[in-house]
């Protein structure tokens, strides 16, 4: 996640300074990517010297400045509005790199490393849905003692971006099981076959080489029977 | 301390004998304590459902105890479980089961008058089941006049009407989308947080962790349980073994 672009998006809707920044940021969020004032401070100077943003005047009374957009600000958070946000770029994921070396590397037990992941994986799904009754919780109550709320409630507004973003925690939390329980399918599977991963690697090496080099005996023998058959045409 | 609602004490189910049999459940043990909401996960053929039908006394087990409120199961003959079944276990489907010619509060009515009560006591009971769960205005509907949603929170209502503690959900949210299914869940999360007892199936971890503790199955033994984490060294030992 860029903080520039959460920045600027957030002085889109008027002037703020780098403290008041980091709080609507993070209560936005509900602080689940915290950012330290420092970075906010350094987010700003940046922009200020590409000209997407600009001080709105002198420091307060508290030494506090505040920054509003420019002109190319302004054109550059419409842009990220409806610019989809780039996948391409695989980000490195520990769990996946784990369980790829798992595999490999001898001596490790993969599945006890997948169900392992599994239940603390659950566990904090188990932890996000709690915190999602919580919100809906205060929003059924919130609904029930102003049943026509104002569309500029703030409270509101904060509740669903902070609901937002914890489903889309559980989202991924729950993809990530679903991954596991794949994963350990799979494991079950392989295990099921006659040559194992694990153990005498050596042999297993040896094994897959004569399995290899039937395969290919099989290949070569069907083509020679095809190479006749398309003789005798 | 206080007894479990229900207890699996090493079941095992064996269906067929000699070379075609099959271990649908391996000895499993599992504990639900009223309050307390269980999810069950596994693959198909995992034996959940046999896991959720031996819990509900749909199916008797080859060996191990189910008890269900102190009374064990493998003890009662068959006229025994039933009434059991009808008074302590409420059951709800995937695909609901409400009788289509009957409205909502005469559905949720039904369990205690096929137990003997009479029709209108009953159906006060229902209405006051229904008005408790915040689903009075559809007391009067029928099936065909209510969502799948609005349905399945009634057949949750049916399910504990009367003084039935225990609640067996199998896939209640698999016909459902997912802010319904989350519907369905919250009146059970509800429920259980009130003090019944309630093992929740289901092949869905955004549904499971509703729960309070999530238990794996595979191959009809338990493989995993969020109630328990391996550390760094079982980890290896388990390899170098």
């Amino acid at each position: 996640m860029s903080v520039k672009q959460g920045l600027m998006a957030l002085l889109a809707e008027g002037p703020m300074y780098g403290a008041q920044l980091r709080s609507e940021f993070e209560e936005r969020t509900g602080g689940t990517w915290p950012l330290n004032v420092g970075q906010v401070y350094t987010t700003l100077n940046r922009l200020e010297r590409d000209g997407l943003v600009e001080p709105t005047g002198e420091a307060d009374s508290e030494g506090r400045i505040s920054y509003r957009l420019t002109d190319a600000g302004v054109a550059e958070v419409g842009t990220w509005w409806t610019t989809p946000v780039d996948r391409d770029n695989t980000p490195r994921d520990e769990l996946t790199i784990k369980l790829a070396l798992a595999v490999t590397v001898p001596g490790v037990d993969v599945a006890a490393v997948a169900r392992t992941q599994r239940t603390a994986t659950m566990r904090h799904l188990h932890d996000l849905t709690r915190l999602k009754q919580d919100v809906m919780r205060k929003q059924r109550d919130a609904e029930r003692d102003e049943p026509e709320p104002d569309e500029s409630d703030s409270t509101a507004n904060h509740d669903l971006a902070w609901l937002l973003v914890l489903e889309n925690l559980i989202f991924s939390a729950e993809a990530e099981v679903r991954w596991l329980d794949h994963v350990e399918t799979r494991l079950h599977r392989e295990s099921l076959r006659p040559f194992r991963r694990s153990g005498d690697s050596a042999g297993a090496a040896k094994a897959r080489a004569e399995v290899e080099e039937t395969a290919y005996r099989r290949e070569v023998g069907s083509q020679q029977q095809t190479d006749r058959t398309g003789a005798r045409r | 301390m206080t007894a479990p609602s229900l207890l699996l004490d090493n079941v095992t189910r064996v269906h067929g004998t000699g070379d075609t049999a099959v271990r649908a459940l391996d000895g499993v043990t599992l504990e639900v304590m009223p309050g307390e909401l269980v999810a069950v996960m596994g693959p198909s053929g995992s034996g959940k459902s046999t896991l959720l039908n031996l819990a509900g006394g749909l199916d008797m087990a080859t060996s191990g105890r189910v008890v269900i409120e102190g009374e064990d199961l493998t003890t009662l003959n068959a006229k025994g479980i039933a009434q059991l079944r009808r008074r302590r276990v409420g059951f709800v489907f995937q695909d609901y089961n409400l009788i289509p010619s009957l409205t909502a509060a005469e559905n949720v009515a039904l369990p205690l008058e096929l137990d003997g009560e009479r029709a209108g006591k009953a159906r006060r009971h229902a209405r006051q089941t229904l008005d408790l769960m915040g689903l009075r205005e559809l007391s009067d509907r029928f099936p065909d006049q209510m969502s799948g949603g609005q349905q399945q929170r009634v057949a949750i209502a049916r399910a504990l009407i009367g003084s039935r503690r225990l609640v067996l959900a199998d896939e209640p949210t698999g016909a459902l989308d997912t802010h319904t299914g989350e519907d369905v869940l919250r009146v059970l999360r509800e429920r259980c947080d009130d003090g019944v007892a309630g093992l929740l199936v289901t092949h869905e971890a955004r549904h499971a962790a509703w729960a309070d503790r999530v238990v794996f199955l595979r191959d009809g033994v338990v493989v995993d349980s969020t109630g328990r984490a391996s550390s760094a060294e079982d980890l290896l030992d388990t390899a170098s073994r």
